[in-house]
């Protein structure tokens, strides 16, 4: 059996979070890309919160004998997939950074170079 | 007839030295010195890794070109710079020397024939191949001989030092580096084995490696672990990986 306070705590975190995300995004401070698994993992524990037989079916399918704790490793799965995929985000822009560094090393030697060209022959139009 | 010497072979290609250094203004500008004494043909290149020291200023006053990073990027980041660079301004040799000294730039020669007779588009100049006897801690000894080993076991092709970065590269293997090369630490080892997938000829020649004369390896025990286990899942990884860049003719 699933306690009454549970459900409606966890349909109240699970919208306040849904909100919060829904702001992030409208101030521009979150892209919607990176949003999308967060209200995934927002909404799913919403549904499962407000939706008791279906926390039920699930937590009797996986074999937890008490729903609330289907609740908890599901929504920690989504967690884990969140950060997962910031690791590959950070793969990513870590890689573009070491190319950005190497090609700015690799300008900013041709322009002290050129510069000192343009120094030797000062018959640029003034 | 017989063969030209390495060094009028040489002559004709446009040749780059890359000189990777973190703070070591107290002996990059003899390695510096060293590499136009034995071949004035090189273009020497000083890869300056976000030292705090005056590496930058000191190799420029001993004639080479400095590319000054932002900020440290780890010896492969650093590297690779070098390879753009050599492979951006039409380099068709380009060599790794340390700037701490270690490798010696008289033994480039001996680096370069491989590559010259075309049999080689990597040369690796190995510490265990038979010249002189590389002394070293016996954990480290040890490290080197293990990636060695894992490498030959996973290209199927004896490697006696894996991990050497006195290496020469003809301009083949520089478009494979300048697109994709491993960053941080014990680069070398990774980049061995992606060189060889992505179907370069790799050569090794013994060379002669000095002790260190000034500093100390930048790799401390917790770090060269943490590095270790990286290059071990990048080898692991690099079993079911594809050739990702493409190979260019060789003219």
């Amino acid at each position: 059996m699933i306690p009454f306070r549970i459900s409606i705590v966890a349909g109240i975190v699970s919208l306040v979070f849904l909100v919060v995300i829904f702001e992030l995004i409208r101030r521009r401070r979150l892209q919607e890309r990176y949003a999308l698994l967060w209200l995934l993992t927002g909404a799913v524990i919403f549904l499962l919160a407000a939706w008791r037989d279906a926390l039920r079916l699930v937590s009797e399918n996986i074999g937890i004998a008490y729903p609330p704790s289907a609740l908890f490793v599901i929504a920690s799965f989504f967690i884990l997939v969140v950060l997962l995929h910031y690791s590959t985000v950070i793969s990513e822009l870590s890689e573009r950074n070491v190319t950005l560094a190497q090609q700015l090393a690799i300008l900013e030697e041709r322009l002290r170079r050129a510069e000192a060209q343009a120094e030797e022959r000062p018959s640029l139009p003034s | 007839m017989l063969p030209l010497p390495v060094e009028e072979r040489a002559a004709g290609r446009r040749r780059l030295a890359i000189v990777p250094a973190l703070n070591e203004e107290q002996t990059v500008a003899r390695v510096v010195a060293e590499i136009r004494t034995v071949d004035p043909g090189f273009v020497v290149v000083v890869v300056d890794d976000g030292s705090s020291d005056n590496t930058g200023p000191v190799a420029e006053q001993a004639g080479a070109l400095v590319l000054r990073l932002p900020f440290n990027l780890g010896i492969g980041g650093a590297v690779q710079t070098g390879y753009r660079y050599a492979y951006a301004n039409g380099f068709e040799i380009a060599v790794q020397v340390d700037g701490d000294g270690q490798h010696d730039p008289r033994e480039l020669p001996r680096l370069l024939e491989p590559l010259l007779a075309g049999e080689a588009d990597v040369v690796i100049g190995s510490r265990f191949a038979g010249a002189g006897s590389y002394r070293a801690p016996l954990a480290r000894r040890l490290g080197i001989r293990l990636f060695a080993w894992l490498v030959s076991l996973v290209l199927r092709k004896r490697i006696t030092d894996s991990s050497s970065s006195f290496r020469a590269l003809n301009r083949r293997a520089l478009g494979v580096f300048a697109t994709d090369y491993p960053h941080g630490y014990l680069e070398t080892v990774e980049a061995t084995v992606l060189a060889s997938k992505q179907g370069l000829r790799l050569s090794e020649v013994p060379v002669v490696m000095r002790q260190r004369e000034e500093g100390r390896s930048a790799l401390t025990v917790p770090l060269s672990l943490w590095y270790a286990a990286k290059v071990l899942v990048a080898l692991f990884v690099s079993l079911f990986r594809r050739p990702v860049v493409r190979l260019e003719e060789e003219p």
